[in-house]
Formats: structure tokens, C-alpha cells, sequence
């Protein structure tokens, strides 16, 4: 086993995390910017990785900038927007493949960083303004992707049971955003928030590959500068916490649809969050109940019962919640939902053995050793204390994971609460009402 | 044990070919946490005729039949063998496709156990009547699953469009009705023909000592009596080199049409060298053309001709190939006709030599980032070696590949009458 050696630094207004192995063949590069999830800025936010990803100042259009990637060795980018608890995360990912493996002996990562950073402060932008075609353009993609969410059915109905699980609540925005705020942009408001959000947003940059730490700093140090470093001061004044709750009898919502398979969706309130000390506890309950093709939830309603193709559950850990997820046949609905149910009772009721703990520990250590081979899986892990504000290492989250015990997991699902089941299903199903 | 180092890429390969057929390669990481086993057979859904082991006349098995044992080896004598797994802190899974059926687990912790098991598992089946009944419901389940999906029956739809009896033209699950015909003893027929190790390749990457594994593997594999097994005989049906149907339309509730075009590929009897060349540059002038930013994506998107579900992918195999590109589309008879146009004109296009320079720096660095992820690599390794080719050597190919190779292949890929249109729309 091996620790994760991050180290991080603060310079020029950026959080720099440094990554150093001998992993992979490539350089991973992660820019994230962070800023509280509002109605206000959600559809702008969601628009901007659009645009973004259509090229920057020096090559203005998709194509120079594809060229100029293709050139860095077929270096890849991606832009995305992403929902983490009570935030709104935007990601700009670089790839580009490390010299040592090259013919030549040029330097694409210096080309590759400047690039990146080009995309970000240097956008295709005249009269402080964005290129009207490229916005109507990018417009456009954003409004046919907000329209065609409902082909998705298993991440419709889980969009459904946040909306109505979450009504009111920061977390229930869509993270693609809204078709009818949608409409009210235009290239010029969009970047003016652009600006603000290059000020406001707390940016972390992480670099990961072969690569000497110094030499790393060296590199982007003197590429990224901030100017204004009240974005910081901004940041810990606005660093959300989830909304709580009140107390409600759990809700069943059911709709249909013209679809053969129905999808159960059920959400649950666990009160614990990443950086509570109850969360591993957490993530071993979730383990046994609907993490693993080893839990209650799979061996119960697929394999004893033969009523799903697929029965899990998921934590958000930023938010606090457990979502459980089902595709059953529509006239199963009852049988599924009460077996779902019973299994939540045997959970608060202890009815698991100290083997199957400890089983389950072994698989959630062995997930998250296999996700630290991955150059983005080990950024992703490591963003979640800039989340949380907690730092821990890789090494000692998995040591809490192994320390915890059967009291600590029947304690925290006693703390567990049904909120919402939601149920999407065939038309004319005459066997729910 | 064969161990040969591979030095522009820094890996070193050890394989073997044991006593029983089998093929073992070891590609030990030791920075990596983990370890990762792939176990596959080359034996998948197009595989319905065949000459059964022992036997000299050719039989038909139901469609789904390879799926249908990839499901059923996952239940031993025992029990359910994902919780074997799951007790020894690994986890696994496996997917059956056209031509292949794979079994894999990945694990940072009891890497011999997981091993055997992963070997074992595969290698001891137990069917009985009732079992492959109760099987039945869940797969049904899947297939209706798939049914929903607009994506898997616009990929399925447009197969279908262009292959008139090849057996790829079949999902790969069956149907509803080809499952429920399935008995115990056409999986124990499948089983104990292309199961045999002599058609399987155990391939083995992460953080493990390579002569301990070679010599775990080789103990495994002595304990186990095998039936001989000669050439292993499949048939399929003459295939036209033309489209089924130039046009099909399927619909289903979508709330945006649908639209893809297949590219049939012919011509498919030819050397190994032969075959590589063209299944890299296949790929690479798609991804030229195709790719964000490439000249034709960036008409068609410039058009509004296509989305953000815009995709592309080819695959060739060695007697059936095709491409697809495809996406949402608000206008998808004026995309076919502008996709269809643009396929077309690549017959007679001109590249320059920097721009092929450009799109083998591009292929080589993809190819540099496929080997950051171990189940990546096993895929990509085991994939070309049942083809016969060596995929550590791919890169020093690339490097190889000339602006006239390219010039050539463009000349005879697309013709008019080996291209299918497939739209998914709503009532």
C-alpha cells in the first residue's frame, strides 16, 4: 500500500494540490471552480463549459482548438458542470501525455498548462462580450440537452424524487438548468457573470503524473495569477451548509410513462455528512444495504426474488442523503417496495453479522485503493475535503472505515429517514392505485 | 514463460501457453494499487452454429445463448459467486458481446484467492432445470430493460439495417422468445465447447510477482482434466457485401429523433498486417472527420444539424465490421443526407501530410492514455491477441503508417451501396 502523497499550496490566489507518482503515462490537470448552488446562476453555470470548450482568444473557434490539442499529442479537455452538495462544481480536465514517452522532445506540458489557463482567463470574447454565434449555437446544444433528459428514464426518476424529495431546498436545482431562464440570456449578461465568477468562485488546480513537485509549482505559478484575492475572503462567509429539514411522514409520488420497466426510486435523509465523524459508519451501512452486489438490497430483490434487474443504493455524502434504486416489472411495485422496506428495518434492527462487516469493509477499502489508480478518481477523492473542509488522508480514511463497528452502523441507521418514494411506471398500470 | 520488454512504452509481458490450450499473460504493475484478472472466451453472441466438442455435425443453438451462460456461471454449487468475491474484498463482473464473453474481477487485497477464484468459477459450471428457469425472469427483465433504452435500439436498429443474415444482427441478450427455448443442456453444449481453454486467454495486470502467478495459474490448471479438442469449427451465412435496407425507421417515445448512419464493412479476408492497418486508420480518419472539431463534425454542428449526443464508433472484427455515427437531430432526414454526402466525398478527399502527422500524434497519445487504466489495457491486450496481434507493438505501428497508407485506404472504404440509415422516432 501506498500513500497518496497530495501536497497543497496556496499562490496567487489558487489552491495548488500537487500529485506526484509514477503511475500513469499521461499529465492529469483538474481546475475546479466552486460557488453555492442558486437558481439565479445554475443555467448560466451550466452553460458556460459550453462555450468555454469552443475555443479561446488565440484559437477561436472548436476547430483551431482541436487542432492545437491534436498537435499536444491528442491532449484531451474536457469541461463540465457538476452538482456536490449544496454546490455548483465547474471542472476543466486536461490529459496530455508525458514527454518521457515521446519521440521528441518538445514541451507540450508548458504548451498544454498555458492552454489550459487560456481557456479559462483568455476566452473568445469581443467587447466584453462572447461570440453571439458560438452563445446561439451553444444556447441551442444546452436547450435540446435539457429536453432530451426524459429519454433517460433511470436518471429522470432520480431527477424526479430530488424535485420532489428536495422542493425548496438549494439541491433540487437541476444541475443542466432551466429552459425558461435559459431564454433569458443573452452573450453579453452571460459574460458578465462570467467575470464575477472568475472573481467570486474558489478555484483549485491539482497536476498529477512523473513529475518533480518543484517543478510542478514552478509551472503553474508562472502560468495562473489571480488578481483578486477577496474572491478567498468571499469563499468562507459563503461556504454553504445543507438546508435542514423538517420532519415529514414519507411521501409516495407515483407517475407513468410509456415504458416497460418501472423504476422505484426511494430517498432517505441520513442527517450525516463527509464530514461528520459518523460518516464512515455511514458508508459501511450503505455497503451492507445497497452498496455492493454482496448487499441486502441486491441479494433480496433480485436474486431471492427475482423482481429487479438492478437494486442499489448510493450516498450523496455532501448533502446527506441515500437514494435507493430499482428497475422492476410495473405489477411488482408493492412486493419491491416492501422488501426495500424490510430490508431498512433489518438494518436498523442489526441484522447483519460481524463477518458480513467485515466484508464489507474489505470492499469499500479495496474501492477506494482501486479508485486511487485512477488520475481522476484520485482528484475527485481528494476534492471532497476541499468540500467538506476536512482534511483526511486516503490512508486514514480507510483506517476509520476498518475501525468501524456493528454498534456505530445500526446507530447511524436508526438516524436514517425515509423522505420520498418515487415511482415511475407503465401507462394504464392499473395495479398501483 | 516467455518475458519480453517492451522499452519506448516501459512494460514487460510475461506469457505462457499451457499444457490444456490455455493462453496466460502476466503484465505485472507494481505502483498500482490493485490487480486486475480478465478471463474471456472467444465466444459470444454471434457464435449460433457450430460443431460441438466431440461431435462432427453442426448444430443451431437459441439466440442469447452466450449471455445466458454468462449469467448462469456466476450461480456455483455453492452459491452466488459474487459474494465468494465479495468476501475476499474484490469485486467482479462480466459482459458478453458479438464476439467475446469476459469474466473479470479487480482487487487490492487476496490477489492469489481472487485468482483461483476467478479461474475456478468460470470453470465449474453447474446448471439445473430449475435454475435456468429462474434465470429466465431476470434476463427478460434486462432485455425489456434494453427495449426502453432509445440509444441500444437505435445501435441495434441500424445493425440490423445493414446485416442481412450475419448473426450480428441479433441483440445480444435473444429475445424474450429465443431465452425461453434455451435449456440446460444447450448451455452445457456451449459450455463445454468454447470454454475450453484452448479458446480462452487469462490475462493479468497490477501489483503481483510474475513467476508465483505463472506457477499458481499452472497448478490451477494441472489439477483439471480437460477433453481434447481439435480445430474448433463455426459457420456463418454468406453475407452480401450491400445493406440490408438502405432505410429503417422504429418508433418509440422519444422527444428527439434519433438518427444514425452504419457503415458496412467488406472486403474482411485479408492478412493480419493488413488487418491492423486498416483497423487503425478506420478509426483514425473517423476521429479526423468526426471528432470534435473535425471538419465534418463541425459542419453538421455548425448546421444545427446534430447535438451534444453526437457519437461515433467503429468496430472490426474478422468476418463482419461496421461503423456508426450518429445523434439527436431536430432535422435527421436532412443529417442523413448531409452525413451520407459528406461519407461519400471521403472517397476522393485529399489529405496533407501534416495533417496526417497530426492525426497519428493524436492516436499515439490516446493510445499512451489507454495504459493509465489497468482494465483498459486487459481489454485492449486480450481483444487484439485473439485477432492474433500484439498491442504493445500498436504504438511502433502508428509511428510506421504512412500519409500514402492513409491516401489508399480512404480510396476504397465508403461506398454508397454499403451504407444503412437507422431513425428512432416518436409516433
Amino acid at each position: 500500500m501506498r500513500e497518496i502523497l497530495e501536497t497543497t499550496k496556496d499562490v496567487n490566489g489558487l489552491h495548488l494540490h500537487f500529485i506526484p507518482n509514477k503511475k500513469y503515462k499521461t499529465i492529469t490537470l483538474v481546475l475546479k471552480l466552486k460557488a453555492p448552488l442558486s437558481r439565479d446562476t445554475i443555467t448560466k453555470r451550466a452553460l458556460i463549459p459550453y462555450i468555454l470548450k469552443q475555443g479561446t482568444k488565440k484559437y477561436p473557434s472548436k476547430q483551431k482548438l482541436q487542432m492545437k490539442l491534436d498537435d499536444l499529442y491528442g491532449a484531451s479537455i474536457s469541461i463540465d458542470g457538476a452538482k456536490k452538495g449544496e454546490n455548483h462544481i465547474i471542472s476543466l480536465r486536461l490529459e496530455i501525455a508525458n514527454q518521457k514517452f515521446l519521440e521528441d522532445t518538445t514541451t507540450i506540458l508548458d504548451e498544454g498548462i498555458n492552454l489550459l489557463h487560456e481557456i479559462l482567463f483568455d476566452p473568445n470574447v469581443t467587447n466584453q462580450q462572447f461570440e453571439q454565434a458560438i452563445f446561439n449555437r451553444e444556447k441551442e446544444t444546452l436547450r435540446q440537452k435539457i429536453n432530451a433528459l426524459k429519454d433517460d428514464k433511470m436518471s429522470y426518476a432520480n431527477m424526479r424524487l430530488i424535485d420532489e424529495m428536495c422542493n425548496g431546498e438549494p439541491y433540487q436545482l437541476h444541475v443542466h438548468g432551466y429552459e425558461e431562464d435559459l431564454n433569458k440570456l443573452n452573450e453579453q449578461n452571460l459574460f458578465t457573470y462570467y467575470q464575477q465568477m472568475l472573481k467570486e468562485d474558489s478555484i483549485d488546480l491539482y497536476i498529477q503524473g512523473d513529475l518533480d513537485e518543484a517543478v510542478m509549482e514552478r509551472k503553474l505559478s508562472a502560468v495562473f495569477h489571480r488578481d483578486d484575492l477577496e474572491a478567498e475572503r468571499m469563499q468562507i462567509t459563503k461556504n454553504p451548509k445543507p438546508a435542514s429539514v423538517e420532519k415529514t411522514k414519507p411521501r409516495e409520488v407515483i407517475e407513468t410513462d410509456k415504458i416497460q420497466q418501472a423504476k422505484l426510486h426511494i430517498g432517505y435523509r441520513t442527517n450525516i455528512t463527509f464530514q461528520d465523524d459518523a460518516y464512515y459508519a455511514l458508508h459501511v451501512f450503505n455497503g451492507l444495504f445497497g452498496g455492493f452486489p454482496s448487499s441486502k438490497l441486491f441479494i433480496n430483490v433480485r436474486e431471492k426474488n427475482s423482481l429487479a434487474y438492478y437494486a442499489a443504493s448510493r450516498m450523496e455524502s455532501h448533502k446527506g442523503l441515500l437514494l435507493v434504486f430499482s428497475g422492476i416489472a410495473p405489477d411488482d411495485f408493492e412486493k419491491a417496495r416492501d422488501i426495500i422496506r424490510e430490508q431498512m428495518t433489518a438494518m436498523k434492527q442489526g441484522d447483519f453479522t460481524e463477518n458480513e462487516l467485515d466484508e464489507t469493509k474489505a470492499l469499500i477499502s479495496n474501492q477506494l485503493l482501486e479508485t486511487l489508480d485512477h488520475p481522476q478518481g484520485t482528484i475527485e477523492f481528494l476534492y471532497q475535503q476541499v468540500l467538506s473542509n476536512k482534511k483526511v488522508e486516503p490512508l486514514a480514511f480507510i483506517e476509520q472505515i476498518k475501525r468501524v463497528t456493528k454498534e456505530e452502523v445500526v446507530a447511524v441507521a436508526n438516524k436514517l429517514e425515509e423522505d420520498t418514494l418515487y415511482l415511475l411506471t407503465a401507462e394504464k398500470g392499473d395495479s398501483n392505485e | 514463460m516467455n518475458k519480453h520488454t517492451y522499452e519506448e512504452i516501459g512494460e514487460t509481458i510475461y506469457t505462457k501457453k499451457l499444457e490444456n490450450g490455455l493462453d496466460v499473460i502476466l503484465l505485472p504493475k507494481t505502483e498500482m494499487a490493485k490487480t486486475h484478472g480478465l478471463f474471456t472466451t472467444n465466444y459470444g453472441s454471434i457464435d449460433l452454429e457450430f460443431v460441438p466438442i466431440g461431435k462432427d455435425e453442426l448444430v443451431t443453438v437459441p439466440e442469447g445463448v452466450a449471455h445466458f451462460l454468462e449469467h448462469k456461471l456466476f450461480e456455483s454449487e455453492k452459491g452466488d459467486v459474487f459474494a465468494d468475491f465479495s468476501k475476499q474484498g474484490a469485486s467482479a463482473n462480466a459482459y458478453t458481446s458479438f464476439t467475446k464473453t469476459a469474466y473479470l474481477f479487480t482487487a487490492t487485497d487476496q490477489i492469489e484467492k481472487n485468482v483461483e477464484t476467478l479461474i475456478d468459477f468460470v470453470q465449474d459450471p453447474y446448471f439445473t432445470e430449475q435454475s435456468v428457469e429462474k434465470e429466465k425472469g431476470i434476463i427478460a427483465q434486462e432485455i425489456n430493460m434494453y427495449d426502453d433504452q432509445p440509444d441500444w435500439q437505435s445501435f441495434m436498429g441500424t445493425i440490423k439495417a445493414m446485416f442481412k443474415h450475419h448473426p450480428v444482427n441479433v441483440d445480444i441478450a435473444g429475445t424474450v422468445e429465443s431465452i425461453n427455448k434455451i435449456t440446460k443442456d444447450d448451455l452445457y453444449t456451449c459450455y463445454n465447447t468454447f470454454y475450453h481453454p484452448e479458446n480462452m486467454t487469462l490475462f493479468i495486470t497490477g501489483n503481483f510477482d510474475p513467476n508465483q502467478m505463472m506457477q499458481l495459474v499452472e497448478r490451477n490448471q494441472n489439477r483439471k482434466d480437460f477433453k481434447e479438442m481439435k480445430e474448433l469449427r463455426r459457420n456463418f451465412p454468406v453475407e452480401p457485401q450491400e445493406v440490408a435496407t438502405k432505410e429503417k425507421k422504429i418508433t418509440m417515445p422519444v422527444s428527439i429523433t434519433k438518427c444514425t448512419v452504419g457503415i458496412k464493412e467488406a472486403n474482411l479476408d485479408i492478412s493480419n498486417e493488413a488487418f491492423l492497418k486498416k483497423d487503425l486508420l478506420q478509426g483514425m480518419i473517423l476521429d479526423h472527420y468526426f471528432s470534435k472539431g473535425g471538419e465534418f463534425y463541425q459542419l453538421l454542428y455548425e448546421e444545427q444539424l446534430i447535438d451534444d449526443s453526437f457519437f461515433f464508433e467503429t468496430n472490426l472484427d474478422r468476418n463482419f465490421g461496421y461503423t456508426l455515427i450518429g445523434s439527436n437531430s431536430e432535422r435527421p432526414t436532412e443529417f442523413a443526407d448531409t452525413l451520407k454526402e459528406m461519407l461519400l466525398r471521403i472517397t476522393n478527399a485529399k489529405l496533407t501530410s501534416e495533417t496526417f502527422e497530426r492525426i497519428k500524434r493524436k492516436k499515439i497519445g490516446k493510445l499512451l492514455r489507454s495504459m493509465n487504466n489497468l482494465e483498459t489495457m486487459a481489454n485492449l491486450y486480450t481483444h487484439y491477441h485473439i485477432l492474433d496481434l500484439d498491442f504493445f507493438s500498436i504504438l511502433s505501428t502508428v509511428r510506421a503508417l504512412t500519409f500514402e497508407d492513409a491516401q489508399q485506404f480512404m480510396q476504397n472504404w465508403i461506398s454508397e451501396e454499403r451504407l444503412s440509415v437507422c431513425t428512432i422516432a416518436a409516433e
